[in-house]
């Protein structure tokens, strides 16, 4: 096999006081501190807003942008008149490896639509975010697009979405939104 | 005699204050500074908010709210919350002492800063000097020396191994540097043939071909750089944090917690503020303002403003803090871009590098100043 000597380039007089390397490694951390604390100073006067000072995402404030893609929490699609479009054709809840969908199915009142949940639960905690169900289910009724990623409750029973909620993400009292919460505004 | 002494009582209680002050305040900017360099925000979580009946006070709050000044406010409460823990087999006298020594020798060594010219009120001549000693170079040195017992007694009184390599770790870098630190210094007590540090503040107000302040950094350019790699090594920070070595033994304090890990914590930064107020004092021109004489501004284009004795004071001590300020700034810059040192290295950047340069620095301003004939 053949070796690659690799040729080691010995420190000169001037490399072994550190002060080349010195000088640069300052120039360059002072350049990020200037320039990112400038911006930053503008920043609290609401200019140049359009250049970040700094790659922090303050997060219960800010969110981090996030790819369309992202399976983040779950919804229910809606009909023109804000009924749920699912027809309870239990697919998902077949499919669902976790086994964390709950459909209770009654008839619909129209006839050219054959049924409607009359409860639909999902359990946040057993869920693995697979995405099985939004890809099953033949009416687009179920959807994982809510870039909602703070899925955290105090008990197992609070992670239990039920058919408000997800159709109406972030209403009910257990998913309020944590701005209620902060002790003053920012 | 009372009077003496209130005086003396007033500018130690106003140094002194600046100083823990801005101790307390470098914590603040020690975050904040590595976080802004390395494209952070930093910390800024920890805020006070009053109750809504006192929400004018809030309002007040809210920009030191944002710019997380109280985090160095948690860090002492969480200090003096904290539990104080004593080894088993620790040497009981000594580990309590020990940090009390590292602290009272720092902030002890800045009674001979000059941190003002002289203060005329009505007939009485104040000097801005907590203590105006004529060997006030030589009694930094003590005090600086006698910090290292600080640190070894802590690593030695720990009854802990990592404690105790830590300590010696201290002891040797600190003897090493200190002798760089004396001989840098020596070409300035040279230059301007005088020990104390109102003096030689008061020697670097000339100008070199009439614009050039006469700061002790053009005077003696090579002993600049070499007081402040060697002050940074007293300072036991970053890259010459051996004693320390959070990734491998922690150190000689690695036995502390509670305000006791506090004082040890304190004493760097205050440290560090010493060493930036001797770099001032030396290198800077201490409280010296370019182009301000007693009796107002001469700028070298033959303007002149004219200033009354109070600003022109006020200015020295103004500039003073400007230039301690920019050297902290500078020192957390180094902390938190240089790597550490190994060991070997360490000994001989100390010996091999920086003793022979100084020890070249003192005998070629000898020969200068013996040649110019001298003070
Ligand atoms: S994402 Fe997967 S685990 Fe979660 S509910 Fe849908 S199918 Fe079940
Ligand atoms: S697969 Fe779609 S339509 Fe069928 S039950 Fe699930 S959500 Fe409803």
């Amino acid at each position: 096999m053949a070796t690659k000597v690799l040729k080691r380039q010995p420190l000169n007089w001037l490399d072994n006081t550190y002060l080349p390397t010195l000088f640069t490694g300052l120039w360059i951390t002072s350049r990020h501190f200037f320039f990112n604390f400038a911006i930053q100073t503008l920043h609290l006067f609401g200019l140049m807003k359009h250049i970040r000072g700094s790659v922090t995402y303050q997060y219960p404030e800010e969110q981090r942008p996030l790819s369309k893609r992202l399976r983040t929490r779950h919804r229910l699609t809606q009909r023109e008149d804000g009924s749920p479009r699912c027809v309870a054709c239990m697919m998902c809840e077949t499919i669902c490896p976790a086994r964390c969908i709950n459909i209770v199915a009654t008839e619909h009142p129209d006839p050219n639509i054959e049924k409607m949940p009359k409860s639909f639960d999902l359990d946040l905690g057993k869920c693995v975010y697979c995405g099985f169900c939004v890809e099953v289910c033949p009416e687009d009724a179920i959807r994982m697009d809510t870039q909602i990623l703070d899925t955290a409750a105090y008990s197992r029973q609070q992670m239990q979405l039920d058919m408000t909620e997800l159709l109406h993400p972030r209403s009910t009292h257990l998913y309020k939104t944590h701005k209620q919460g902060q002790p003053a505004e920012r | 005699m009372i009077e003496t002494f209130v005086i003396k009582a007033v500018l130690a209680g106003a140094f002194f204050g600046m100083v823990l002050n801005l101790a307390g305040l470098l914590t603040w900017v020690e975050r904040k500074q590595s976080a802004v360099m390395q494209d952070r925000v930093g910390a800024n979580r920890a805020w006070i908010v009053l109750p809504k009946w006192l929400a004018p006070l809030n309002l007040l709050l809210r920009p030191l709210n944002v710019l997380g000044l109280f985090h160095s406010l948690a860090d002492a409460a969480k200090m003096f919350l904290k539990e104080d823990f004593m080894p088993e087999g620790a040497d009981k006298k000594l580990h309590t002492l020990a940090p009390a020594i590292s602290v009272v020798f720092a902030l002890l060594a800045f009674c001979a800063i000059p941190f003002g010219d002289t203060l005329k009120l009505g007939d009485k001549l104040i000097n801005l000097q907590v203590a105006d000693l004529n060997a006030g170079v030589l009694f930094i040195f003590a005090m600086l020396s006698l910090g290292v017992y600080g640190v070894i007694l802590a690593g030695f009184s720990s009854n802990n191994n990592y404690a105790y390599l830590g300590g010696m770790r201290a002891a040797s870098q600190m003897l090493s540097y200190e002798i760089t630190m004396g001989l840098a210094i020596m070409g300035v007590v040279l230059s301007y043939g005088t020990l104390s540090l109102q003096e030689i503040t008061r020697a670097q107000g000339g100008y070199f071909f009439g614009w050039i302040p006469a700061y002790g950094i053009f005077v003696q350019p090579l002993a600049f750089f070499l007081f402040m790699t060697a002050a940074l090594a007293e300072t036991k920070r970053v890259p010459f944090d051996l004693p320390e070595g959070e990734s491998e033994i922690v150190g000689y304090f690695v036995e502390y917690s509670g305000m006791k890990f506090g004082m040890f914590f304190l004493t760097d930064l205050v440290e560090t503020v010493l060493v930036a107020c001797l770099m001032t004092t030396f290198f800077l021109g201490g409280w010296q303002v370019p182009y301000l004489q007693a009796d107002g501004f001469h700028f070298p284009w033959g303007a002149s403003v004219p200033l009354a004795h109070g600003w022109v004071i006020t200015l020295g001590v103004l500039s003073f803090m400007t230039k301690v300020a920019v050297f902290n700034w500078l020192f957390m810059a180094i902390r938190w871009t240089l790597p550490r040192f190994r060991y070997d290295q360490l000994m001989h950047l100390g010996w091999k590098i920086l003793f022979p340069a100084s020890l070249a620095n003192t005998a070629i301003t000898s020969l200068v100043v013996v040649a110019w004939g001298g003070k």
